[in-house]
């Protein structure tokens, strides 16, 4: 058996049937573009998340006043200003903690020569950038020394400083924060949105210290919105949790068997979370593409059965003048796995096109991996001799003579 | 190449002993029935022979020629073609010897659709293995020697009767077989086609020693052959060589 003429024989057929192994082959190009487009929409979403995550900084908490209540009333979370910049001192001592950064915050007016813009300040320590994983655009963060003299200097979110400065340099310059003069140290780095879908780079960073005493103040001073707190190591987590909330409540004084004034939240296990929902939502979208080279597998099915029966007195010739079953086999499995193949060829190119303009219509990251067009080609070849398997075995299997008479 | 030790055995090129044959049907209440076709048919051919098998529509002569074709086993009895008994082969050995020592002649021609004359000539010697080049070259020597060279590229719808049957006959003879079996070969053709064709046979009988088995019901085309061997109901009545 030559294994190059059954080819030949086979890919002769195919041409024989144009409009029919066109039709055929649609259902294949199908299938593999909707799986290469949804993969890549699917991949390129969990490749954002990843980022986002990346940016946050790693091993987080977030360690926000908790919701207290007052003669049966309860207020909501935050509602009291119970955590102090001293917890925050405290829990940075801790043996599993790296560190931590206190916030103020609140929505200010801010001025450069003619233009104004109203965004959030952060006011908190030095160390905010390092846990926060924020890095330098330009110029430098402020210092320890910076946050002893509560000096008025201001680092710059990118998106804050491209409305002040537009495409001047910001470093060195000097703003107006509610109306006291603020000198640029720096720009940050631009983040983009956080989980939350919030514009990080839409913010100014300022000493907590100042910002206590001159801009956002407090009737309860010390007080802050949040803190951010990192753990040594990831493993740590868990005890490190457990060590933060047994100082709070033994520095806030809540007695046994007394809800916690405070909240401690993993922002990490959040993470965690959301890249699990981003890998689901890729399984699901693959899934559900999946369907539909599957029904393009069914339609090869039919129509090489239809094409079996059809030929029945051609296969009977050709055992007649020397075919072994197996040779009848061969060229109906190539049959089919040409046009899987082909058409997975196609559908990749149409998928990877189309997800190409989506990434243009819909702004969206889209990310095609090699694995992923290997994932779809052999999807269709093994699309193609599973279902053509069936077919072609019963074309090798009829009958010489029966076949011969066949009208 | 596939002039083998068969043609020039000293032994029988065809013996059947006690040959018979039936098939089993399910009529309407799901009951199965057998029909016997063929009854203790016992034959030899040797080497060189023009056999001509008559008989009536149902006489089983087209199951016998089946049978010799190794395109059906016998129910009972034993079938030796040059001297293998071929109720021992496998399926792939008999496929081998369809493409190798036998070449068949149809009725209906049956050649493939939508592939030139050449193409269909050299299709046997694509599952023996044989390259497309030197299977092609083959068979425009095969359709010269039955003047068709001019229609090598023609598809069997742009040939007349006679010249189908004749690519046929080409495609029988291109892997060089001891034994051709036509089925009615002259069935479909006008009696001047049909005496072409004999010609054709007893040619072929004559100069290259080809083991010739022709089924037919008209005694003008038996005439062409040197034996004859007529069927009724399954069982051989006559068998003497053709004395005109």
């Amino acid at each position: 058996m030559n294994l190059f003429a059954i080819f030949g024989e086979a890919l002769r057929a195919l041409r024989q049937n144009r409009m029919r192994t066109a039709l055929t082959m649609l259902g294949m190009i199908i299938g593999v573009a909707a799986v290469v487009l949804m993969l890549s929409i699917g991949e390129g979403a969990r490749t954002k998340i990843n980022e986002t995550i990346a940016a946050m900084g790693s091993n987080l908490f977030i360690v926000v006043p908790g919701a207290t209540s007052s003669g049966g009333f309860s207020f909501g979370s935050g509602s009291v200003r119970t955590l102090t910049i001293n917890d925050a001192y405290a829990i940075a001592e801790l043996p599993s903690i790296k560190g931590t950064a206190p916030v103020v915050s609140g929505t200010v007016q801010l001025n450069y020569a003619a233009k104004n813009w109203s965004t959030i300040v952060t006011g908190t320590t030095a160390n905010y950038f390092e846990i926060g994983n924020w890095k330098m655009e330009a110029g430098t963060a402020f210092t320890e020394s910076d946050l002893r003299s509560a000096a008025r200097v201001v680092v710059l979110g990118s998106v804050t400083a491209k409305n002040l400065f537009g495409d001047e340099d910001p470093v060195g310059k000097t703003l107006r924060i509610t109306n006291r003069p603020f000198q640029v140290a720096g720009v940050l780095m631009a983040k983009g949105q956080s989980l939350t879908g919030r514009d990080q780079d839409d913010t100014v960073v300022i000493p907590i210290t100042t910002s206590e005493r001159q801009v956002t103040g407090s009737q309860f001073p010390g007080s802050i919105r949040y803190m951010l707190v990192q753990g040594k190591s990831a493993t740590e987590m868990d005890i490190a949790e457990i060590e933060i909330t047994q100082l709070l409540r033994q520095r806030h004084r809540i007695a046994k068997g007394k809800e916690n004034d405070f909240t401690v939240r993993n922002l990490t296990a959040i993470a965690d979370v959301a890249t699990d929902a981003a890998k689901v939502m890729s399984i699901v979208l693959g899934a559900i593409a999946s369907v539909s080279l599957l029904v393009g597998g069914i339609g090869i099915m039919n129509i090489m059965l239809v094409s079996v029966t059809e030929r029945t007195r051609e296969i009977g010739i050709r055992m007649a003048i020397g075919a072994n079953q197996r040779a009848i086999l061969v060229q109906f499995l190539l049959e089919a796995m040409m046009i899987c193949i082909l058409g997975g060829l196609i559908g990749l190119l149409i998928g990877i096109g189309g997800a190409w303009l989506v990434s243009q219509a819909a702004d969206m990251l889209i990310v095609i991996t090699f694995g992923m067009v290997g994932l779809a080609f052999l999807f269709a070849s093994a699309v193609g001799i599973f279902f053509g398997f069936y077919p072609a075995k019963k074309a090798a299997s009829l009958n010489p003579v029966d076949a011969l008479r066949y009208e | 190449m596939a002039e083998t030790e068969i043609a020039h055995a000293d032994k029988p090129l065809i013996q059947i002993n006690n040959l018979c044959k039936s098939y089993s049907l399910q009529d309407a209440n799901g009951k199965t029935i057998t029909n016997q076709v063929l009854f203790d048919v016992n034959l030899i051919i040797n080497p060189g022979e023009f056999v001509a098998i008559m008989g009536h529509s149902g006489s089983g002569k087209s199951t016998l020629m089946n049978i010799l074709g190794c395109l059906d086993i016998p129910t009972s009895g034993s079938y030796w073609l040059a001297g293998k008994n071929v109720a021992t082969l496998t399926s792939n050995e008999l496929a081998k010897i369809r493409n190798q020592h036998i070449g068949f002649v149809f009725q209906g021609f049956n050649l493939l659709k939508r592939m030139t004359a050449l193409d269909n000539v050299a299709t046997p010697l694509l599952y023996a293995g044989v390259s497309r080049t030197l299977s092609r070259k083959r068979a425009l020597e095969l359709l010269r020697q039955t003047g068709l060279e001019n229609f090598a590229l023609h598809q069997p719808n742009q040939l007349s009767g006679g010249q189908q049957q004749r690519v046929a006959i080409s495609r029988a003879l291109i892997n060089n077989p001891p034994l051709i079996l036509a089925d009615e070969p002259t069935g479909n053709l006008d009696s001047q086609t049909s005496n072409e064709i004999m010609l054709l046979f007893q040619k072929l009988n004559r100069d290259q020693g080809i083991t010739i088995v022709l089924v037919t019901h008209e005694d003008d085309i038996a005439a062409y052959a040197k034996r004859l061997i007529r069927l009724k109901d399954g069982r051989v009545i006559v068998d003497k060589n053709n004395t005109n």
